[in-house]
């Protein structure tokens, strides 16, 4: 079996996912960042961005999180985040209705939002 | 009827009116409480994480940040105090107020200057009606706050902590709200949010003593702080704007029972006066009518003779 590390993905208001996991994937501010159980003490700002969570029996749970924090120690990693939503909670239409209009009003931030979702969802 | 019982009986009917609604707001008020520890609850694990990371990077790193090194002659000091919107909720809102007016002497005597933030209409009308000036102020959401609401609290506190004292901005900011310790107990207390002294973060974490590893930190231990920071501030602040919600309903809902006691026994004492007219009523119409009959005897009697 191999190695293991402990996820717990929090957002403000609620407990989001939490479980074992094998490799983590998420963009910091510097770049994507891959953490496998036994990394260094790390602790990094994410940007809004997809994560994706490679769990121990070998499927994949991608979130779209909305900047935060990601620390890692012990073994334990924490990803905090004000706004973060797994990728089957994500309403797509919804998602595709809020893109057009942030394009519309030429909302940097809102367009952002959006489009990370959609690409948590369809997986790119 | 006699009109002292037709008084009583409609004395009667608006006091069980009352009562009718106090206990309602009573039953709302319970479930609401429950509700709203629930979102005390949901919001730990967020606010746990948070503190760790920065007790982390605050002892884990040698940066001099200024939001955790205490200015040595500090002018001016922010208090954000949280009040609810509405009343019929005992002494929560004034025991709030009055525990930020402690905290306002305490810091003018040692020399600060006060900016004060409020939350909440109670808190408001307060310092309306005292004509005191109030620097920013926020209403409409202490039922069930959000987490949108306390990003909106925090962003021009967090503002003013970052700005120059010479500019007007503050060298400390203090909370003042409701804790929430169970069904009977909230307390109104005070505490520093900033500058950050890390005995009191680790306190918090429940954790003294852990001995927490070497980080690296990416991009750069300053980065990050300056990122964490804020986000330590909403979070406590979320924190504060929720326990201050469940203790509202709280104390809403024993202000409503206590009501709601007292109106029964209103009804009761007004019923026995009820009562008691109504016999004294019946007693005089009795007496009346045997006074009449006996009148009526008397001269039926002599007319015979």
């Amino acid at each position: 079996m191999a190695a293991e590390l402990h996820v717990e993905l929090v957002a403000a208001d609620r407990n989001v996912w939490s479980g074992e996991a094998t490799l983590v994937v998420a963009r910091t501010t510097s770049g994507d960042i891959g953490v496998m159980p036994g990394h260094q003490p790390l602790l990094g700002v994410l940007e809004s961005g997809p994560v994706t969570i490679r769990t121990s029996e070998g499927a994949t749970v991608v979130a779209a999180v909305h900047g935060g924090f990601i620390s890692f120690a012990d073994n334990k990693l924490s990803l905090l985040a004000e706004i973060a939503e797994l990728a089957d909670e994500i309403d797509v239409q919804r998602a595709e209705r809020a893109l057009e209009r942030a394009k519309s009003e030429a909302d940097a931030a809102a367009e952002r939002r959006a489009d990370v979702r959609l690409r948590a969802v369809t997986g790119h | 009827m006699g009109a002292q019982l037709r008084v009583y009986k409609r004395r009667i009917r608006a006091v069980t009116a009352t009562k009718k609604i106090t206990k309602a707001m009573e039953m709302i008020a319970a479930s609401r409480i429950v509700k709203a520890q629930r979102k005390v609850a949901a919001s730990m694990p967020y606010a746990t994480e948070l503190t760790r990371a920065v007790t982390a990077v605050a002892t884990g790193s040698n940066t001099k940040h200024a939001l955790t090194t205490e200015v040595e002659a500090p002018v001016r000091a922010a208090v954000l105090l949280i009040t609810s919107d509405r009343g019929l909720a005992g002494g929560y809102s004034s025991n709030a107020i009055k525990q930020s007016e402690r905290l306002i002497e305490r810091l003018r005597a040692e020399g600060k200057e006060v900016d004060s933030y409020i939350v909440g209409r109670k808190g408001v009308a307060y310092y309306g009606f005292r004509e005191r000036k109030v620097a920013d102020s926020w209403t409409g959401f202490t039922d069930s706050p959000a987490y949108a609401d306390a990003k909106r609290v925090a962003a021009p506190l967090i503002e003013a902590i970052q700005t120059e004292t010479a500019e007007g901005g503050v060298d400390e900011l203090h909370i003042v709200y409701t804790e929430f310790v169970s069904m009977m107990t909230q307390n109104a207390v005070d505490g520093r949010m900033l500058p950050l002294s890390l005995d009191q973060a680790q306190d918090e974490d429940g954790a003294k003593g852990e001995i927490l590893p070497l980080f690296e930190f990416e991009p750069s231990a300053e980065d990050v702080l300056d990122a964490l920071l804020p986000r330590y501030v909403e979070s406590r602040i979320y924190n504060a704007l929720l326990q201050s919600a469940a203790s509202e309903h709280a104390a809403r809902r024993r202000a409503m029972k206590s009501a709601t006691d007292n109106a029964g026994d209103l009804i009761k004492s007004l019923s026995r006066l009820a009562n008691a007219a109504r016999q004294a009523e019946i007693t005089q119409e009795i007496s009346e009518i045997v006074g009449g009959a006996s009148a009526m005897a008397d001269a039926t009697a002599g007319s015979d003779k």
